[in-house]
């Protein structure tokens, strides 16, 4: 219980310290802003969404513009996506969304390509294009069947046209 | 074999009614804190000895944790092609568990065992039962800001040790190892979710403080009045604050993910 | 010995039927006594009789097992920790060790309680800490910490705090203990003093007979859970060769032995 107006000061100090730290991974590590920058709430159904999951973010040309915030099943059995972007985009109807992965075997998340049409997407509308997920399998399948059918063709003579 | 059952059975018993009796404790902590007038000075130089003294032991060992994070982590990535990810491995391992985690392992060994010595000496020299005698309540005086104390401050470490983590993990990470300066801080900021993981460390700094405050008081409080009742009390704070802290990090971090 | 029954309200301090146990030990049995006002009291016994144990009874710091205490006027076993606070106002205690707060000056250890109990202003309380110190034979201790006092002046200091708020009964718990022969010699004075003056209920433990036999009125003497009281030249000249043995072997605490048949001193 020394009283030393130097011991308070380092205290202070401390306790700054330690405040900043605590608000520099909240806010530049950890993401959290107070600017609320969502609003526009946009939905795009897929038929494949692979390994995309909620809070992933959407850009446009690389730029992150929001997140998906929810997926869900909807009637027709496609996943569909709810998003929350900022508020202050004007996106065209025929905007399309696709999902992209990171890298090669990064986190999964929605690009979009803005369209030409004139009228605009509305708060809670849906975008109508979209692009599923690649899946690896199924492209590494398809290449390998394609590569079969070529290699067999070669060796087949065909038999179409002509004596038929 | 009987007689161990006997004993397990003794120990059993004895560790519910120990339960007990640092709830209880906590009860009267927590009232106390609630009672005016408040103890500021006193709550301030204990946030001196906790959190200030504690500063070099819990930055320095945050900057080795965060190189060594760097290097094992690299050394990882590098044979996946993921070195770009090494921000994010680094920060997420000291964000979720290895910031609060050994920062209040770190911090019983050190701010525990000493106010655990601190409030035994005063024990054994009657110095709390002078305060007694003079009206005035030993546990308001003595025991509160040392625990407010342990709870403030475990969060600022726990902080500065994933600061300095994050720091030493970029310093092996960029300077050494030569992965660019912009992924490792982009795939940190990617990775990282405020609410998720920031948060989530917090609590687990808070509730860390909670304990080790609360078990750090207790056992100088109940301490033998001898200089050898001092040092077992000591000795188990460091363990029960250290397995304590281990157990409840379990418990935190499955029901914080839910 | 007084009926206690009618006693409580009477005397200051009164013990009736208190039995105290520590775990398997017993310390005291069925043990009733009353303190008479304003005079000095002494327990006697050996270490562990449970001489501390009767000041710390007094003071509420443990809790006997069965009996009654009665502490100015109030009964006090089963009391809560606020009710004791109301009582230990009527109290002052020196405690063997002190007990004073080691990260606190002397001035501080003083200025701290009328602090908290008080409504006094800075001056005033300067005025009465220093008035005690004086009253205690201190003076320029202010900015010492008790680590850097002799053990003497431990003692004074500690007593210093415990008459502070003027107390009705005063509680010395060893006051002569670790002390050399003139110390000794200069506390004594110092409580006889102060009980004279102030007119305080003083009760002493202690082992050291010579100081005892000068100071006490009355005496308790501890020994196997039995008590036996009365006034010092009662209990030196009693019939049971044990007690007469304990009174007249007078060997001090640092060896020095006194011839035997010291005529008793009165005061």
């Amino acid at each position: 219980m020394n009283r030393s107006p130097r011991r308070d000061l380092v205290v202070g100090l401390f306790v700054l310290a330690g405040l900043a730290a605590l608000s520099y991974l909240s806010m530049n590590v950890g993401g959290l802003t107070f600017r609320n920058q969502g609003g526009l709430v946009l939905y795009a159904s897929f038929d494949e969404i692979g390994g995309l999951k909620p809070r992933a973010p959407v850009v446009i040309a690389g730029v992150k513009v929001g997140q998906v915030v929810d997926i869900a099943l909807d009637s027709d059995y496609r996943a569909r996506v709810r998003m929350d972007l900022r508020r202050d985009l004007k996106l065209p109807v025929d905007t399309s969304a696709s999902i992209m992965t990171a890298g090669l075997l990064g986190d999964q998340y929605i690009s979009l390509q803005v369209g030409g049409d004139d009228r605009l997407l509305e708060n809670g509308g849906t975008i109508t294009i979209t692009e599923s997920a690649l899946s690896l399998e199924r492209l590494i399948g398809k290449f390998i069947y394609s590569t079969d059918r070529a290699g067999s063709n070669e060796a087949k003579p065909s038999r179409t046209g002509g004596e038929r | 074999m009987l007689q161990l059952i006997e004993d397990i059975g003794f120990a059993a018993v004895r560790f519910v009614a120990e339960l007990g009796r640092i709830t209880w404790f906590a009860v009267d902590v927590a009232r106390a804190v609630f009672t005016p007038p408040p103890r500021i000075r006193a709550f301030l130089g204990e946030m001196f000895n906790i959190g200030v003294l504690s500063l070099l032991i819990i930055c320095v060992s945050g900057a080795a944790v965060g190189m060594v994070l760097g290097l094992q982590g690299y050394n990882t990535l590098v044979r996946f092609g993921a070195e770009e990810s090494l921000g994010a491995v680094v920060g997420l391992s000291l964000i979720r568990e290895l910031g609060p985690v050994l920062t209040a392992l770190l911090t019983t060994g050190r701010a525990g065992s000493a106010t655990t010595a601190e409030i035994g000496t005063m024990v054994a020299t009657e110095q709390l039962d002078g305060l007694r005698m003079l009206a005035i309540d030993p546990v308001h005086l003595v025991v509160a800001p040392k625990t407010l104390a342990m709870i403030a401050a475990m969060p600022l470490l726990s902080a500065l040790f994933i600061v300095c983590g994050l720091a030493g993990g970029y310093f092996v990470g960029v300077a050494l190892m030569g992965v660019d300066a912009g992924s490792y801080v982009s795939s940190l900021q990617n990775a990282v979710d405020f609410r998720d993981d920031v948060l989530g460390s917090v609590l687990k700094a808070f509730v860390f403080g909670v304990l080790v405050g609360l078990i750090s008081t207790f056992r100088g409080y109940t301490c033998q009045p001898t200089s050898a009742g001092v040092s077992a009390a000591t000795t188990s704070t460091v363990v029960v604050g250290s397995v304590s802290v281990l157990l409840f990090d379990y418990i935190i971090t499955a029901l914080w993910g839910v | 010995m007084a009926d206690v029954a009618t006693a409580k309200h009477t005397f200051p301090v009164a013990f009736d039927h208190v039995t105290m146990r520590f775990g398997s030990r017993r310390v005291l049995e069925h043990f009733s006594c009353a303190f008479p006002s304003q005079r000095i009291s002494v327990i006697l016994g050996g270490s562990g009789a449970g001489k501390t144990t009767i000041l710390r009874l007094i003071g509420g710091l443990v809790q006997p097992q069965a009996g009654q205490i009665w502490v100015a006027g109030t009964q006090i076993v089963g009391l809560s920790e606020r009710e004791l606070y109301e009582v230990r106002r009527h109290l002052g205690m020196m405690f063997q060790g002190g007990a004073l707060l080691n990260s606190l000056t002397v001035y501080e250890n003083l200025a701290f309680p009328l602090r908290e109990h008080t409504r006094l202003s800075e001056p005033e309380i300067a005025e009465r800490v220093h008035a005690t110190l004086a009253a205690v034979g201190l003076k320029d201790v202010d900015h010492l910490l008790p680590g850097e006092l002799s053990g003497g002046m431990v003692k004074r200091v500690a007593l210093a705090r415990a008459i502070l708020r003027d107390p009705e009964i005063l509680l010395c718990d060893e006051p002569f203990s670790g002390l050399d022969p003139i110390s000794v010699k200069r506390i004594e004075a110092l409580l006889r003093r102060i009980n004279q003056e102030r007119g305080i209920t003083m009760i002493v433990s202690s082992h050291h007979i010579p100081s005892t036999m000068r100071m006490a009125h009355h005496v308790v003497l501890l020994w196997d859970h039995k008590a036996v009281q009365g006034t010092p030249h009662e209990l030196a000249s009693s019939p049971d060769p044990q007690i007469a043995d304990f009174f007249n072997e007078e060997v001090h605490e640092d060896g020095v032995r006194e011839p035997q048949h010291t005529p008793v001193q009165r005061w």
